[in-house]
């Protein structure tokens, strides 16, 4: 008996994963070559060095008092902007979830289905960009962008929370002669009040991060600021606000960890 | 027998007193016995909730303002009908697969980069931490540096990077591809690393303890473990580069983006509906894309 035959066999080729990867690599090769990118440009002694020289500008951050006093207050609209966005995408939420969980018949909920699935796949950026056409420039725009984004993402998690909340208490109670709204508020909702909330923390952690780079395109916050200076080549003042920036998201990054940490032990 | 008597008279007095307040209400209602916390909880949502309004100049009433509802319902009532001419598609067709290159071109390079520095930060394929569970002091040094370096990577928001190198470079799809694969490095190289470190030692160990190569143990031991994790986040992420190119162009960071902050300065309704139209598909179809692959590869 040879030796190899105590072996067991290789597994046979799968001829469709290598095929995907050769599409993949096609892809890539596709991309780098359909793109103008001005590799040359970024690498000539010119780019380098005006590249080096903007950098330098940024050192070291503006630190005047009214400035860093500016900084604060942009910080807080940006929080207050994500706090208030997620909470009128909480209400929105909710309101569009009992459609979408099919509580009001089948065709109800595939339209409003669709509705949060729209909403959900425009970034906020992209909705703020709209928004400020009727908002105007400033915070509030950027305010109802992240409502907007958030309510469809909101939406869909409650929607799809309260369908998969045990029907048997509420059953009970309507069986009992409760009416359907006093059914629904003592049976359904405490039960999926737990998840809803942490759903809700969720996004809030995201809308901060969202809200402070929202102002880019003219919705109020950090990110206003930072364009502003930017344009402007004010670098030092830009310095201090992307600082603000990290510090921000660093904080609640810190913060939603402890939490998490604290909650789940 | 003198306890239970008095114990009873309470009762039946706090029966009285409740009956009485019922009296008040309508008979069909009873009195909330929660009210103190709730009136508490309303105000001090009120005090929270007061500055926020004021500090995001939230004024819903100018939404109903004449001018700007005028100026909404002519932008939205252009929506209707989205800009369809051939020369208009033929541009969305080509802006689109830029987008599309800028993601893919994007995350191709940050692999390039992540690759190397998972192999570097991982200490599932350290020799000197077989059987002490410590890694020599340069090359814990290493590591922790290139995770600060990750670490600053990501959490500088990729449109932030987008706009640091439209300043440097000019507007065009470069500076696009490079803020994805700067911030797409950082996380990648993360994960991947964590992907790692989380699958099982004992294939790894037994390799390297018997003196095999870190890379016939990568190879042979880590990978047949965690590649289909591993493909399938970074699938995942491409999803999200999509997604983050076309927010990246409103910098001026070129594709899908790009040609939507134009429209939109425009209030050109009907071409800002149709990009919308075209992107609400794209990232569907990224979607459906990526879990077909993950299906495949995982």
């Amino acid at each position: 008996m040879h030796d190899t035959q105590h072996m067991p066999r290789p597994p046979a080729r799968d001829w469709t994963v290598i095929a995907v990867m050769m599409l993949l690599a096609a892809l890539v090769v596709a991309s780098f070559a359909s793109l103008p990118l001005k590799w040359r440009d970024f690498f000539t002694l010119d780019a380098v060095n005006s590249a080096a020289e903007l950098l330098a500008g940024f050192a070291p951050p503006e630190t005047a008092t009214p400035f860093l006093v500016k900084t604060a207050w942009a910080t807080l609209e940006t929080m207050s902007m994500s706090a208030l966005g997620t909470l009128l995408a909480v209400v929105a939420g909710l309101a569009l979830a009992l459609p979408a969980s099919g509580r009001l018949g089948q065709a109800p909920r595939a339209a409003v289905r669709a509705l949060l699935n729209v909403l959900r796949s425009i970034p906020e950026l992209v909705w703020a960009s709209i928004l400020l056409i009727a908002a105007g420039l400033g915070p509030f725009g950027g305010t109802l962008a992240l409502a907007a984004h958030t309510a469809g993402v909101l939406g869909r998690l409650f929607a799809d929370s309260l369908e998969n909340a045990p029907p048997g208490p509420e059953a009970t109670l309507r069986t009992n002669g409760a009416s359907a709204a006093a059914a629904f508020l003592y049976a359904t909702l405490p039960q999926t009040l737990p998840q809803m909330l942490s759903y809700t923390l969720y996004r809030w952690e995201n809308n901060i991060r969202a809200a402070a780079i929202l102002g880019v395109v003219g919705a109020g916050g950090l990110g206003q600021m930072l364009k502003y200076h930017l344009s402007l080549f004010q670098m030092q003042q830009a310095a201090t606000v992307i600082i603000a920036m990290l510090v921000l998201v660093a904080l609640v990054d810190a913060i939603s960890y402890a939490l998490r940490r604290a909650l789940t032990r | 027998m003198h306890r239970p008597m008095s114990a009873r008279s309470s009762t039946q007095l706090a029966a009285q007193s409740a009956a009485r307040l019922a009296a008040q209400l309508p008979a069909h209602l009873h009195r909330d016995p929660a009210w103190r916390g709730r009136i508490m909880a309303c105000l001090l949502t009120v005090f929270i909730v007061w500055p926020m309004l004021v500090l995001s100049e939230f004024k819903p009433w100018i939404l109903w303002d004449w001018q700007s509802l005028s100026a909404t319902g002519r932008f939205l009532s252009d929506f209707l009908v989205p800009a369809h001419d051939p020369e208009f598609l033929q541009l969305l067709l080509r802006e689109t697969w830029q987008t599309v290159a800028i993601a893919t071109a994007g995350l191709a390079l940050a692999m390039v980069v992540a690759i190397p520095a998972t192999l570097i930060i991982t200490d599932r394929l350290s020799i000197s931490a077989l059987g002490t569970g410590r890694t020599r002091l340069p090359a814990r040094l290493l590591r922790q540096g290139v995770r600060w370096l990750l670490i600053v990577l990501r959490s500088v928001p990729e449109l932030v990077w987008a706009l640091l190198f439209v300043r440097i470079i000019g507007f065009g799809p470069t500076a696009g591809v490079l803020a994805i694969a700067l911030t797409y490095c950082g996380m990648l190289g993360k994960v991947y690393a964590e992907i790692l470190e989380s699958s099982d030692t004992h294939s790894t160990d037994t390799l390297l303890a018997n003196g095999s190569s870190r890379l016939a143990a990568l190879l042979y031991g880590a990978l047949p473990e965690s590649a289909s994790e591993l493909m399938s986040y970074t699938v995942y992420r491409w999803e999200c580069a999509i997604r983050g190119s076309v927010v990246m162009g409103f910098v001026g960071a070129g594709g899908l983006g790009q040609r939507m902050d134009e429209s939109m300065k425009m209030l050109a309704g009907a071409e800002v509906s149709s990009m919308l139209l075209v992107f609400v598909l794209l990232v569907a179809l990224a979607d459906l894309f990526s879990k077909i692959l993950r299906r495949r590869l995982g």
